[in-house]
């Protein structure tokens, strides 16, 4: 008998898959790992497959407590914490490989294959596209097949392969239907480490210069639109986000959101029905076209037009919106609110104060001001490019007289700055502009390089009006979007010239599309809706788990029936034949128990002489195959058909 | 009893009759009906619950839709891997095969035959029954003989106690396993013990003594052969010219018959040491191609020697008061 403690008791196939699997679970995860995780998952992988080829032993016990000791110092010192999500799945990772070391008995791989499951999972806090979904099936059906490998040593690898892959392919059904009737509760169910959102891309509640074409540069999807109603102009698809007020000189902050009663827009014109999903982006704003005159049951709708969650979005949502491209906004005006639209830091920009002042002095009212200022804009010679110069203290007027040379949040900041030194309250809106029809599934994508600010300001005729700067600067950016206006600057497969990679990229986009409103936007809502358009009555989660019971009951019951068919193949023969005389039993004429069959049929023939031929044939049947060399197919159908018919 | 016969297809109430040992021994093909398959998850399948639990609900504090999907199929891979351990070991026949007589003290080696008559390959099987234990598989349509090693312990009948047959295959989270007890027994003989042939008794009715082994070559005639005649004696040349086979007779004969009388043994022996005692007599006496009989208190067996003669002298020892 083997030394249980060598390494050469475990088959060394299985263990090879399984050292494999937990080398693909832990794959992707390198890409944001600490550099040293990852080096030293490395040099454990290679340590582990030289200890296999070498037929060496594995290390002591101490070493591998020493190396925990050590991960575990490396993990704090790199993360300053070993609480929270990264520092967890770090550790996790790497007990995984240190186990892979101490795989010595039957228990070990257990623990083994249970953590790779538990890898594979962590891997979906980065990332549940599609590619990682199926390299992560790959990794459970890799992790599966080692454990059946170890079960039964003494099979080839492609059986263990082919058995885990038909076990997959059955848990399949009860996976779906898990999926879809587990009666789902949004989480989370306690409060969640700080780092659990960290690296979402998105607006953010400030603006200084910059912000924006850093954000331009990111082609991640922000958010997608289906319109219920024709699609809108590109030049009316203003997606509306955070509303600044507050500048300092050089930033522009978001004001106290407040939520108010009397919001109301006078719209005018058809109104536009569409549906949102937005991306997670830990923040609490909903974006809509201007202006929303209806928005959803959970949102609510601050002093300066923006529909806001109650909580950070931090999941995939789904809402329907309706908008009205033409409109009048004349809430969130009170004085106060026009006061903080006014406010301006002193003492920096003299020139553009002085542009403003004159201005004023030489106009009658607030809107000539600003059709006055929208000249200024077209008239002067602004270039519109992603890497403007470095601005200095008077960053307004430097922008406006020197360099010339800024994206859509110079204009728009220079402009209520203009605005308000000239006694126009106005402030600044940021959000989107634009979004491009994929042609495949006719969904909108809105990318975070549709990324835009422009200004409202307030006049008494019209309300809070929306004037872009921008696009009186640079029409093309409104009229063609952010790819024709600065074209160097964006994502390379936005570029117009790459036809065909636009071609792959839109099919890319549908498919993921999909995946996201079905497999990962599959949330309590969704679960309700489909409920209900399945004909359940208001689902409650008594109902779902009956449903549940029944449906993966049945699913199962199918399963064990197609498992258990070929069990008994072998008294096909015998059975018809019982049924045969079971038949003659109930009408009277009952076999002896030593009687053989070819004697009890002679009795029958007697009995009834009229079915001679038949009992003839059945008895032959069942002779020629239960005593002769094999049963065929052919000849036990006519067998079953004739007992079948045979009736005394 | 009626009550009995109603019962038998309920699976609890087999698993109670088997597992408080109220079921004996069966005979004949054993088929091992659904009923009389139990399964149970193994405590990796109790730590894969605990598992899945855990992940579904970081599934749900993350809203990990793929969290779910994860979660769900390795749940079902446990669900489908219940019914696929279940269906590894039912619908087996199994049926009792061959054992040996031996010795007290050592293996007796018990063959129990499984046949597999379905189409589907079993594997990784365990018999199990005390500390002995056998992996076997068994391929579609064919059967497959398992040896059971048990230590003898007693002189005596050996019956083979009840066998727990299971598996785990094919995850090693279930063991589905089922209670089988054929009838069958090792003889077990007693253990001989190291004594030397007796010189025999100047009184023995078998007359005086010449060494042992000497007188057989002492070459003195031929007659008919008997059954009990052992066959290194037959005169296979002479038979061959003869129409009835012949036995060489040897004159110093009487002097290498022995007989073993459980009464000339000293009188403070215990029962075991006697038995002992007798049957080291019998092998050695056996070896040398001496001819032997057996007196015990309520049998006598007659001279005689060959294989079939020490068989039924060591097995009159083994049963002794049995």
């Amino acid at each position: 008998m083997p030394d249980p403690k060598a390494p050469g008791a475990l088959p060394p196939l299985p263990l090879a898959t399984l050292v494999a699997g937990a080398a693909i679970s832990v794959a992707s995860h390198t890409q944001w790992l600490p550099v040293w995780v990852s080096v030293a998952l490395a040099a454990l992988l290679s340590w582990r497959v030289a200890i296999a080829i070498r037929g060496a032993s594995l290390p002591p016990r101490w070493v591998l407590i020493l190396l925990t000791l050590g991960t575990a110092v490396g993990v704090f010192l790199s993360f300053r914490t070993i609480m929270g999500r990264d520092p967890g799945v770090t550790l996790l990772v790497m007990l995984l490989f240190l186990k892979l070391l101490e795989t010595r008995a039957a228990r070990d791989v257990f623990v083994v294959a249970f953590l790779v499951y538990f890898v594979a999972l962590a891997n979906f806090f980065y990332s549940q596209s599609i590619p990682i979904a199926g390299l992560m099936l790959f990794t459970v059906i890799v992790a599966t097949t080692a454990l059946v490998g170890f079960s039964a040593p003494q099979r080839p690898m492609a059986e263990h392969l082919k058995t885990a892959g038909r076990m997959l392919a059955q848990a399949g059904p009860v996976m779906l239907l898990l999926f879809f009737l587990f009666p789902r509760v949004q989480g989370p169910l306690w409060g969640l480490p700080q780092d659990a959102y960290s690296g979402v891309t998105g607006l953010s509640d400030t603006m200084s210069p910059g912000a924006i074409s850093a954000l331009s540069l990111s082609d991640a999807i922000a958010f997608r639109v289906r319109f219920e109603t024709a699609t809108p102009q590109r030049n009316q698809l203003y997606w509306r986000g955070p509303v600044m007020t507050d500048f300092d000189g050089s930033t522009w902050r978001v004001g106290l959101p407040q939520l108010r009663r009397e919001m109301r827009v006078d719209a005018y014109g058809a109104p536009i029905d569409y549906e949102v999903t937005l991306e997670p982006h830990n923040r609490n704003w909903m974006f809509a076209l201007e202006m929303p005159t209806r928005i959803p049951e959970s949102a609510r709708l601050t002093s300066d037009y923006l529909p806001i969650s109650l909580t950070p979005i931090r999941s995939r949502i789904r809402y329907e919106m309706r908008s009205s491209p033409q409109f009048q906004a004349r809430s969130g005006a009170n004085p106060g609110d026009l006061a903080a639209a006014l406010r301006l830091p002193g003492g920096v920009n003299p020139r553009a104060r002085a542009l403003s002042r004159e201005w004023r002095e030489s106009l009658a009212d607030d809107s000539a001001v600003v059709r006055r200022a929208i000249e200024f804009y077209r008239g002067s010679r602004f270039e519109y490019t992603l890497q403007p110069p470095l601005l200095g203290r008077n960053s307004v007027d430097e922008f406006l007289f020197d360099a010339k040379q800024g994206f859509c949040e110079h204009f728009a900041s220079s402009f209520v700055f203009l605005m308000r030194a000239a006694g126009v309250p106005a402030r600044v809106v940021t959000g989107y502009q634009g979004g491009d029809t994929n042609p495949v599934d006719g969904y909108m994508v809105v990318r975070q390089a549709d990324a835009h600010a422009w200004a409202e300001v307030w006049l008494e005729s019209s309300g809070w009006t929306r004037v872009d700067p921008t696009a009186a600067a640079i029409p093309v950016r409104v009229e063609l979007g952010i790819t024709a206006a600065a074209p160097a600057g964006v994502p390379l497969l936005m570029r117009s010239g790459f036809n065909w990679v636009k071609g792959l990229r839109n099919n890319w986009d549908a498919l993921t599309n999909q995946w996201n409103q079905w497999v990962l936007g599959y949330n309590p809502d969704r679960q309700l809706e489909l409920l209900s358009r399945l004909g359940m009555k208001q689902p409650s989660w008594e109902t779902m788990t009956l449903a549940l019971f029944w449906s993966v009951g049945g699913v199962l019951l199918l399963v064990a029936l197609w498992l258990l068919r070929g069990i008994r193949r072998e008294d096909a023969v015998q059975r018809a034949w019982l049924r045969f005389c079971g038949k003659l039993a109930r009408a009277g004429i009952a076999r002896a128990g030593t009687e053989g069959p070819l004697d009890y049929a002679g009795r029958v023939s007697q009995r009834f002489p009229g079915k001679e031929p038949a009992v003839r044939a059945i008895t032959a049947l069942y002779v020629e195959q239960r005593y002769g060399p094999a049963t065929d197919a052919e000849s036990l159908g006519r067998l079953r058909h004739l007992v079948r018919e045979f009736a005394p | 009893m009626k009550l009995d016969r109603v019962l038998q297809y309920s699976q609890a109430y087999n698993f109670y009759q088997w597992a408080f040992r109220r079921h004996g021994p069966e005979q004949g093909v054993v088929f091992l009906a659904q009923r009389r398959v139990y399964i149970l998850p193994t405590r990796h399948g109790l730590t894969f619950g605990v598992a899945l639990i855990l992940m579904l609900i970081g599934s749900i504090n993350y809203n990990l839709s793929l969290g779910y999907v994860l979660t769900f199929l390795l749940a079902g891979l446990g669900v489908v891997s219940i019914l696929h351990t279940f269906r590894n070991l039912v619908h087996l026949y199994v049926s009792a095969g061959r054992v040996s007589p031996v010795f007290a003290g050592e293996i007796a080696r018990f063959q129990i035959v499984f046949e597999n008559r379905g189409s589907l390959e079993r594997s990784s099987l365990d018999a199990v029954c005390g500390t002995a234990r056998a992996r076997f598989d068994v391929p579609a349509h064919r059967h497959c003989t398992v040896e059971l090693a048990i230590r003898a312990e007693k002189r005596g009948s050996l019956p083979l106690a009840r066998v727990t047959v299971e598996t785990r295959f094919p995850l090693g989270l279930m063991r589905a396993w089922s209670y089988v007890q054929p009838d069958m027994r090792a003889l077990v003989y007693p253990r001989p013990d190291t004594a030397p042939l007796p010189v025999p008794d100047a009184d023995s009715e078998t007359g005086h003594v010449v060494s042992l082994g000497a007188g057989t070559d002492d070459f003195a005639g031929l007659r008919p052969y008997q059954a009990s005649d052992s066959p290194r004696h037959v005169a296979w040349k002479a038979s061959a010219r003869s129409e009835t086979l012949l036995t060489k007779f040897f004159a110093g004969r009487a002097s290498s018959e022995l007989w073993f009388d459980w009464d000339s043994l000293p009188q403070g022996m215990d029962l075991e040491a006697r038995l002992s005692r007798l049957t080291r007599w019998v092998l050695l006496a056996e070896e040398r191609g001496l001819r032997y009989g057996l007196k015990l208190p309520e049998a006598s067996i007659p001279l005689g020697d060959g294989f079939p003669h020490r068989e039924r002298c060591l097995k009159e020892l083994a049963l002794f008061g049995k």
